[in-house]
């Protein structure tokens, strides 16, 4: 039987995940209720996250702490490029004359985001894709406490540690809907390509990968490239849907979410990450919901503050302890047709 | 000679807290692979152990109010009694797995311990007064430094003497160096396996909470988030000084100390608040030349 191309084999799965996130983003669409609409956009920021990060992680098993760094750069490109001019004088007033005249659209800054990260991540990965497993894993997050550390003090630039104000406001969820739907395509043409086969080979046999000639630390980097563009993208656009960045809302708290998430999910799978991200937004504005207080009965209902990070934290650890591949383990989501012929499956009798 | 001297023992008394930090997380990378970055909430958890749970800015001392001499052990257990709590509830679930998936699962842990403190104390730093008599400055080789770095420099050299006495000449030391080098060999040879991996997380914990005293009595503040800096530091000593290593971890968070506090003077003032990010990028410097650390430790080197 002639094997069909790994292409056609494989496209059900961004396919039925582009299904999946356009079916929220039509329920967002019908509800037509603000705070509504608002979660679905948050949610679609997270899928960005989450599968930038996936496309680094989930092919070179090498757990980054500092992917929410570029998420980091990104968005203040967008507040150093979308911003009015005249406020940009106030808050930044150390930009160069050119930024500080500039005024692009909400896509463009995106793009230049994607682009200033994929710059930084390309000098960072260079000095980090030489380490391995857990040192490398480390030297990320000390990645991600050098970008926060010099966003936090570079007064003229960064406004420091005070919040950027005045990014325009995008409040229609198709953007981020599309934006999702290509960090998913993105993911999976990198998933399918040789440099993505070539390094998930590496990170399950290293030794066979490498004497069969598969340069390890150059297919590392270019998945750290590829992905630390996206999250720059996902970061800018997360400026565009709040409306104000600072470097603290790309640092810990941030980092948790988007890592948490994929190990819920399953860190060796684009569904996974997909899934992961919608299982644990709805867990999260369930117990927000708690938090701000129920009304039961006569009395209000209400949980402490910080019982949502102690209930996701939880959640993490009994994931890794009871399945540590995650919910779904290392399988992707496929269409019936595919899942019968999956190429290179040996044939059971 | 009285500003040299000032700025050797400025860089002592941090390199001091590093040199504890990046210990307690060698200590437990030793003997289990695992990379504990719920270390730096050990610590924050060791000083809130001292304080009534209220939201309120202004700090409640509770056990904060016992005489040095209570107080100075009471924190010592607190800090080994949650890192051996750690151990039973959580990480003995993971003695089997891969140590990146240890190392999220700490992750995550350390954020549950942090947003634990943060529910009982809200995220506002409050002030608190620790060991209040240490901050009186005293003359040495003319430098006027604070006895607290005295008391510092001296309690983190005898910690070393201490530790290193405890793995080379009694059994139990024995048996944790044993099972740092070779686990699965060390438990056929009769080593008792929970007994030195809860060994080496309370010393780890107690560790922590003597970073948590200096930290506290230092700042004078109680943060949910002030063993962050000291850890991520730490993690990063261990890192150079090869992970596993325990000389050259302390070797590795002495020079960090050093590193930093020479930048403070050298650098021009407008660059001082990026201390840090200069030091991580020395770090990353480091990395180049040795991928593996400065002293890697035998056995971490991924095998065929």
């Amino acid at each position: 039987m002639a094997r069909p191309s790994i292409l056609r084999s494989t496209i059900a799965t961004p396919l039925i995940l582009s299904a999946l996130l356009v079916a929220f983003a039509l329920l967002a669409w019908f509800a037509g209720s603000r705070p509504f609409n608002q979660t679905v956009i948050d949610i679609f920021l997270q899928v960005i996250l989450v599968v930038g990060l996936y496309t680094f992680v989930g092919n070179s098993g090498i757990i980054s702490f500092g992917h929410i760094a570029f998420a980091c750069l990104g968005g203040y490109v967008a507040a150093w490029t979308t911003i009015r001019p005249m406020m940009k004088e106030n808050a930044m007033p150390g930009l160069p004359n050119w930024l500080m005249q500039m005024e692009i659209p909400f896509w463009a800054a995106a793009l230049a985001g994607g682009g200033f990260a994929a710059f930084w991540a390309l000098v960072f990965g260079a000095v980090l894709m030489r380490l391995s497993g857990i040192a490398a894993s480390i030297a990320t997050f000390a990645m991600l406490a050098l970008v926060n550390s010099i966003y936090s003090n570079w007064d003229s630039v960064t406004a420091a540690t005070s919040s950027v104000v005045g990014i325009p406001i995008i409040r229609t969820v198709w953007p981020y809907l599309i934006a999702a739907i290509l960090a998913v395509f993105i993911a999976w043409l990198f998933s399918i390509s040789r440099y993505g086969l070539a390094l998930r080979a590496a990170r399950d046999e290293p030794t066979a990968a490498a004497a069969s000639g598969v340069n390890i630390p150059r297919m590392r980097l270019i998945a750290f490239v590829i992905s630390g563009a996206v999250m720059g993208a996902g970061g800018a656009l997360y400026a565009h849907s709040i409306g104000l960045v600072t470097p603290d809302t790309f640092f810990l708290g941030l980092t948790f979410t988007t890592l948490s998430m994929l190990v819920v999910g399953g860190m060796g799978s684009l569904s996974g990450a997909v899934l992961g991200v919608l299982i644990l937004s709805s867990l999260i504005q369930g117990l927000r919901w708690l938090e701000a207080g129920v009304q039961v009965g006569t009395s209000t209902f209400a949980l402490p503050g910080g019982v949502q990070e102690i209930a996701l934290g939880a959640v993490m650890i009994l994931i890794l302890m009871f399945r540590p591949a995650g919910i779904m383990g290392n399988r992707e989501l496929t269409g019936w047709r595919a899942r019968r012929e999956k190429p290179g499956e040996p044939e059971t009798n | 000679m009285g500003g040299l001297m000032q700025v050797v023992f400025d860089a002592l008394s941090l390199g001091s807290l590093y040199a504890l930090g990046a210990l307690g997380i060698a200590l437990i990378f030793g003997v289990m692979r695992l990379v504990n970055f719920a270390h730096g909430d050990v610590i924050a958890f060791s000083v809130f152990a001292l304080l009534w749970p209220s939201l309120d800015a202004v700090a409640i001392i509770f056990a904060g109010n016992l005489p040095w001499f209570l107080l100075i052990p009471f924190t010592l257990a607190v800090g080994a009694g949650l890192s051996v709590l750690s151990e039973v509830v959580v990480f003995r679930r993971f003695r089997h797995a891969n140590p990146a998936t240890m190392m999220i699962a700490s992750f995550a842990l350390g954020f549950v311990i942090r947003y634990f403190l943060l529910m009982l104390f809200s995220s506002r730093p409050k002030s608190i007064s620790l060991l209040p008599g240490l901050s009186q400055p005293v003359e040495l080789l003319g430098a006027r430094i604070p006895l607290l770095q005295l008391i510092t420099i001296i309690v983190t050299i005898g910690v070393l003497i201490g530790l290193t006495a405890f793995l080379r000449r009694t059994r139990f030391g024995l048996e944790m160096r044993a099972a740092a080098e070779n686990f699965t060999m060390a438990r056929m040879l009769g080593v008792r396996a929970n007994r030195v991996i809860m060994g080496a997380f309370a010393l780890s914990g107690a560790l922590a909470a003597a970073i948590a005293l200096i930290l506290g009595s230092q700042t004078g503040t109680a943060n949910i988030m002030m063993g962050a800096s000291v850890m991520l530091m730490a993690f990063i000593a261990t890192v150079i000084g090869g992970m596993g290593s325990l000389v050259g971890a302390v070797i590795a968070g002495f020079a960090l100390g050093a590193i930093a506090t020479v930048m403070q003077v050298v650098l021009p003032p407008d660059a001082r608040p990026f201390r840090d990010a200069f030091v991580y990028g020395a770090v990353i410097l480091v990395l180049i030349f040795r991928p593996q650390g400065l002293l890697a430790a035998r056995g971490t080197k991924e095998r065929v």
